[in-house]
C-alpha cells in the first residue's frame, strides 16, 4: 500500500520535472528561433526608421558629426520645392495609370487564359515571363526599343506612317516620358497580376459559372455577376500591390531616364537619390524618406482598414 | 450553330492571347539577336536576320573579359546567401508563431509584419547611414544583411500560413514520441515543408539576382559589383553601340529565363500563398 502510493508520488514528481523540462526546453527554442531574426530586423529595418526621423531635423552632409540642428527646416524645404511637387504627381500619374490600364488588362488576361483554353500554361508562363526580369535588363531593352535612331519602335511607326516624325520618345518633358515608362511598368508587372487572378479564379466553382450560363447568362453577364463580385478580395489585394509599387518606383526610371528630361520623370525615389545621396545631403535625404513612409504608412492603414477589411472575416 | 459560335469565339481568344504573347516575347528575342549583329545592321532593321553572318564577337568580347566572370560569382555568391539566410532566418520564427503558444505571441508577430509597410526602395537612404555606422558599407553583407532583413517579413508571413496548415495529429504524434520542440520543427515540420521553403528560397533568389538600387548605394568599388551595376557601367561606356549593350543584356537574360523554366512553379507558389495570407 504504502509502495504503491510512493510510487504514484515518484511518477507524479517524475512527470513535473519533465513537464518542468519540457517547458524550458521550449522556452529555450521560442528565445533562439526568435533571435537571430529579431536582431537583423531590429537593426536594419527597424532602426534606420527612428534614426531617419532623427536625422532629418539636421543639416548633414553625412561627413562629420550631426551639429547643425534645423527643426523642421528640412521638410519645408522639401514640401515648398516645386521638383518634388512634381515627383508626387508623378507617383499618382503612375497610379492612377496602374490601376486604370494595368489591372483591367490583367484582369483580362487572367480570364482569356482561364478554364477551357488549350495552352493556357504556356501562354500563362509567358505573360509571367517579365516578372523575374531585372529591371536593369527591362529598362535597357525597352531604352533600345525607344531608341529615337533604329528602335524597335519608330522602326515599326516607320513602316505604318512613313511621313510621320515620330517624336523623340524618352526625351520630350512632358506627359509621354511618364506613359513611355509606364507602358515597361505594364509589360514587366501585368503577368503578375494576372497569376494572383489567376489564383483568384481557380477558387471560384465551375459550378456556379455553369448554373448561371444553363440560365441563359451570356459571357459577359457570368463575368459582371458573378466573377468579378466574387474576386473580390483579390482585386482589392493588387489594387494595394499596384499602389504600394508605385510610390517606390526607382529602378526602371534611373535606368531609363534618370528622373529626366528636366526631372519631367522623377519620383519620389528617384528625388531622394539625387537630392539626398547624390548631394550629399543625407539629413535632407532622411527626410525625404520620412515623407515616403508617412505617405506608405497611412496609405497601407487607411486601406487596410477601410477597404480590405471585410477579406479578413476569417 | 452554337458549336460554331464556340469555335469562333474561340479563335478570337487564341488571336488575342498569340498577339499579347508577341508583344513580352519580341522585345527579348530582338535583344539576343540583336547582340549577334553589327550595331550598324541592327539600327537599319532591329528584327531582321543579321544581315552578312552571325556576329558572336559581341557576346565573345563580353565571355573573354574577366569582370563579367567576377560580376557573375558576386552576383551568385550573393543570391545564394541571401535566399539561404531568408530561409534559415525566417522558417523559424513563421514556425513558432504558427506551432508554440507563449504571452505576447501575436505581438512578436505584428512586430515583424511591421516591416511589409517598409519597402526597401523607401528605407534605402537611412538604411545607407546605419550601414554606413555598422561600417558595412563597400562589403557584400551590407547586401546580403539588409536583403535578408528586408525580406523576413514576407518570408515569415508566407511559410506561417503553411506551418498553420500542417495537421495537429503529425505534431502531437511527435511529442508522444518524444521529440523535443526543436526536434519537432527539424525533423516533422521542416521535411513537410518542402514545396513552401523552396517557394520562399526561389522568391528571395529572383529579388537578389534583380536587386540594382542597395547594391548601387553600398558597393563602389568595381571588384565588389553584381551584374545589375555591370551592365550600367557598360551601357554608360559603350554609349551608343546597341548590339555590345544587347549581348550583355543578353548574358544575363538567358540564365534568368532558364532558371524561369525551372522555378516558375515556385515563384507563382510563393507569390500566390503569400498574397492570399497578406
Amino acid at each position: 500500500m504504502q509502495s504503491v502510493s510512493t510510487s504514484i508520488s515518484r511518477l507524479a514528481g517524475a512527470r513535473r520535472t519533465t513537464q518542468a523540462r519540457v517547458r524550458r526546453e521550449q522556452a529555450v527554442t521560442i528565445v533562439l528561433f526568435l533571435l537571430p531574426a529579431a536582431i537583423l530586423y531590429s537593426l536594419l529595418v527597424i532602426y534606420p526608421v527612428f534614426q531617419a526621423a532623427h536625422n532629418g531635423f539636421y543639416k548633414w552632409n553625412g561627413l562629420g558629426p550631426m551639429t547643425n540642428f534645423v527643426g523642421l527646416d528640412n521638410y519645408v524645404r522639401i514640401l515648398g520645392d516645386d521638383i518634388f511637387h512634381k515627383a508626387v504627381w508623378h507617383n499618382l500619374v503612375f497610379i492612377l495609370l496602374s490601376l486604370v490600364t494595368q489591372l483591367p488588362l490583367a484582369l483580362f488576361c487572367a480570364i482569356l487564359v482561364g478554364r477551357r483554353l488549350r495552352g493556357r500554361t504556356f501562354f500563362r508562363m509567358v505573360y509571367f515571363l517579365p516578372f523575374v526580369l531585372s529591371e536593369v535588363v527591362t529598362g535597357l531593352i525597352w531604352s533600345f526599343i525607344y531608341h529615337p535612331r533604329g528602335g524597335l519602335l519608330n522602326w515599326v511607326l516607320s513602316l505604318l506612317f512613313p511621313t510621320w516624325e515620330p517624336p523623340s520618345w524618352l526625351g520630350t518633358p512632358n506627359l509621354l516620358v511618364l506613359i513611355c515608362i509606364f507602358v515597361v511598368i505594364n509589360w514587366k508587372y501585368f503577368g503578375y497580376h494576372m497569376i494572383l487572378y489567376v489564383a483568384g479564379l481557380q477558387n471560384i466553382p465551375a459550378e456556379i459559372e455553369e448554373a448561371a450560363q444553363i440560365d441563359g447568362a451570356s459571357g459577359w453577364q457570368v463575368i459582371r455577376q458573378i466573377v468579378l463580385p466574387l474576386l473580390g478580395p483579390t482585386i482589392r489585394l493588387t489594387i494595394y500591390l499596384a499602389v504600394l509599387g508605385s510610390i517606390q518606383l526607382f529602378d526602371l526610371v534611373w535606368v531609363m531616364t534618370q528622373g529626366g528630361p528636366a526631372n519631367a520623370s522623377n519620383t519620389m525615389a528617384t528625388y531622394m537619390y539625387q537630392f539626398g545621396f547624390l548631394r550629399t545631403q543625407l539629413g535632407y535625404g532622411s527626410s525625404i524618406a520620412v515623407i515616403m513612409f508617412v505617405i506608405c504608412f497611412s496609405f497601407s492603414l487607411i486601406y487596410q482598414r477601410r477597404v480590405m477589411r471585410q477579406d479578413f472575416g476569417d | 450553330m452554337t458549336a460554331q459560335r464556340f469555335s469562333i469565339s474561340m479563335l478570337l481568344r487564341y488571336v488575342i492571347a498569340i498577339l499579347i504573347a508577341l508583344v513580352v516575347l519580341i522585345p527579348l528575342v530582338m535583344t539576343v539577336f540583336g547582340g549577334l549583329k553589327t550595331t550598324g545592321d541592327l539600327l537599319s532593321n532591329p528584327i531582321r536576320w543579321p544581315a552578312d553572318h552571325l556576329h558572336w564577337e559581341n557576346y565573345d568580347g563580353i565571355l573573354q573579359s574577366s569582370s563579367f566572370w567576377v560580376q557573375m560569382r558576386n552576383s551568385l555568391f550573393i543570391m545564394l546567401i541571401t535566399a539561404t539566410g531568408v530561409v534559415l532566418l525566417g522558417s523559424m520564427p513563421a514556425f513558432i508563431f504558427a506551432r508554440i503558444n507563449f504571452p505576447g505571441r501575436e505581438l512578436c508577430f505584428n512586430f515583424f509584419t511591421l516591416g511589409l509597410l517598409f519597402p526597401l526602395a523607401v528605407a534605402i537612404l537611412p538604411l545607407y547611414i546605419s550601414l554606413r555606422q555598422m561600417g558595412l558599407l563597400d562589403s557584400h553583407w551590407g547586401i546580403i544583411l539588409p536583403q535578408i532583413a528586408f525580406g523576413l517579413p514576407g518570408t515569415i508571413l508566407i511559410l506561417r500560413g503553411f506551418f498553420l496548415a500542417l495537421p495537429q495529429e503529425i505534431e502531437d504524434a511527435a511529442y508522444i514520441d518524444g521529440c523535443t520542440t526543436f526536434g519537432m520543427f527539424r525533423h516533422v515540420a521542416i521535411p513537410l515543408m518542402r514545396p513552401a521553403l523552396a517557394a520562399v528560397f526561389v522568391l528571395a533568389m529572383v529579388g537578389s539576382w534583380n536587386a540594382f538600387f542597395l547594391p548601387l548605394l553600398v558597393l563602389n568599388r568595381e571588384p565588389l559589383w553584381t551584374l545589375p551595376l555591370g551592365i550600367m557601367r557598360f551601357q554608360g561606356q559603350w554609349g551608343t553601340d546597341w548590339a555590345r549593350i544587347l549581348a550583355f543584356v543578353s548574358l544575363t537574360l538567358i540564365p534568368t529565363i532558364i532558371f524561369y523554366f525551372f522555378a516558375e512553379r515556385h515563384i507563382v507558389t510563393g507569390l500566390t500563398a503569400g498574397a492570399v495570407k497578406g
